[in-house]
């Protein structure tokens, strides 16, 4: 059984169509990417798959579970994170955890935020309010947030958006070892075909809320005979709008 | 490693919570508005209270008639601005896609705003009564249990009203953040807080009945007054607040399936 699965998903909003007919399924302990320009309805199908948005039509299942009829049944094994979605400013970083924690149901909480603590290098603050930390702290705090409860699916949003380099480089080897320990299960959104390269098994390209291509990053430069993926998605992008 | 189950449920609004206490730990002016207002209110309404009695034989029946008035309506403000604010913080904070992504049903959250409106109210006006003592020899607690029943239902009422303001909120966004402060003074002229609502003209009196307020505030009068305690009051005032609770829970139900329909869960905030 895949750990999501996504049929014949459909959002429209009046007469705009932000997904059409979306079909995909990702196996567990894979990590796959939904790739493509702005309004391709890469978030809109992100917040369908977490329950905040419902369809127009289709059905939506992870973990076997049906998440427009159960969504509460999957949440406790899942999480997302996103630079677009914060945590309270005013709360101290271990504050906020202790929060989430208990959202979460996460057994011998104080253990697993330490643990947390020491491998994203959280220890030094803490102690501090959220707020006051720098962009590239907040993103390693929002990912540990994410991964308290050791979600089986991890959902992500532009995961490394407003990172340097070297942080977000820090991220993506963190998110690869996490999913190596715990065979988690994967699907992000990102803009960033460096992060997509290292980090992806696969690519679900959409253009206009549907899935216009898929593979894996080397099948796709292949196919489309470019050095990178920078190059397919610039092409993807400029080709002629789909037929309603 | 976690699993959930409605058992959960205490737990999360336990965490809840625990997150808006870190918050006012964190902040001595939160701290210090919670007790503020109804402090200043009443200290103004127990100089007025002392003046009045010089000068009325009816209020000089009653010492403390005002005070009474101005704690209890305290208590409805303080119930309401606890939830529709504890609300706002988080929209504030940007914090509802990350909280909406949890596995915190809507009720857990309604009900976690609900249970810090009460604690907000009792701290609030729990100082302003207290000070009362110090200031004037006045006890709103020599009421004895009648108080509570008095209190519960401005309480419920004014959780209703707060749910209500959390709906619009969410279907509308926080351009209706001002609503929250005022709405509530639409209800004082009609709830007869400071005087009996047979002054209130004749069509507008039957429009007084249907707050829980207006009957919650003839049974303080008739108690401190006449020394009598209406149950009937009371029942009218338990009965009002079923309806407005239905309507508040309707409308927030109502206002979230709207929310996930129209994708406004995950960008709300400032």
């Amino acid at each position: 059984m895949p750990a999501i699965e996504v049929l014949h998903l459909q959002k429209n909003y009046g007469d705009i169509i932000a997904v059409d007919q979306l079909s995909f399924e990702v196996p567990r302990g894979k990590t796959y990417a939904l790739l493509g320009g702005n309004g391709a309805g890469k978030t809109t199908t992100l917040s369908m798959l977490l329950g905040l948005l419902l369809p127009t039509s289709g059905t939506i299942r992870i973990l076997g579970i049906d998440m427009i009829r159960d969504r509460f049944k999957a949440l406790p094994r899942m999480n997302f994170t996103s630079p677009y979605v914060d945590i309270p400013h005013r709360l101290t970083v271990e504050e906020n955890l202790r929060v989430y924690g208990g959202l979460y149901g996460v057994r011998h909480v104080k253990r697993r935020i330490s643990d947390l603590a020491e491998e994203y290098q959280l220890s030094p603050f803490l102690k501090r309010r959220y707020g006051s930390l720098s962009q590239g702290q907040k993103t390693r705090v929002s990912l540990a947030k994410s991964l308290l409860n050791e979600p089986e699916v991890l959902l992500m949003d532009e995961p490394t958006a407003a990172l340097d380099p070297y942080t977000a480089d820090q991220v993506r080897t963190a998110l690869k070892a996490y999913q190596a320990r715990t065979e988690a299960t994967i699907l992000l959104a990102s803009h960033n075909m460096r992060e997509v390269e290292r980090l992806c098994d696969n690519i679900l390209m959409m253009k206009q809320g549907r899935i216009v291509d898929q593979g894996s990053p080397v099948e796709l430069i292949g196919r489309y005979d470019e050095q990178n993926l920078e190059d397919v998605f610039i092409q993807i992008a400029k080709g002629s709008e789909l037929p309603r | 490693m976690t699993q959930a189950s409605f058992w959960d449920s205490p737990r999360r609004i336990g965490a809840m919570i625990m997150r808006y206490r870190f918050l006012m730990m964190a902040s001595w002016p939160r701290l210090l508005e919670l007790a503020y207002w109804p402090t200043v209110q009443m200290i103004l309404w127990g100089l007025i209270n002392r003046f009045m009695v010089t000068q009325s034989d009816w209020m000089a029946q009653s010492a403390g008639l005002l005070i009474a008035a101005a704690l209890l309506w305290d208590v409805l403000y303080r119930a309401q601005l606890g939830v529709s604010l504890v609300f706002f913080e988080e929209m504030y904070a940007r914090n509802l896609g990350n909280l909406f992504v949890s596995p915190l049903r809507p009720f857990e959250l309604a009900l976690s705003l609900l249970t810090i409106s009460l604690l907000r109210t009792l701290f609030g006006v729990g100082v302003a009564a207290g000070l009362a003592i110090g200031l004037y020899h006045y006890s709103i607690f020599d009421m004895g249990l009648p108080l509570l029943a008095l209190f519960m239902n401005l309480l419920v009422m004014g959780w209703a009203i707060g749910l209500m303001i959390v709906a619009m909120v969410l279907r509308f966004g926080l351009g209706m953040e001002g609503f929250a402060w005022a709405v509530i003074f639409a209800f004082a002229p009609l709830s007869g807080v400071y005087y009996p609502i047979s002054i209130l003209p004749e069509w507008l009196q039957p429009v007084a009945q249907l707050l829980p307020s207006s009957h919650v505030f003839e049974g303080m009068r008739l108690i401190m007054n006449e020394h009598v305690f209406s149950i009937e009051k009371v029942i009218a005032a338990a009965e009002l607040n079923v309806v407005f609770m239905i309507i508040a829970l309707g409308l927030y139900s109502l206002a979230f399936y709207s929310a996930r329909q129209r994708g406004l869960l995950l960008q709300m905030g400032e």
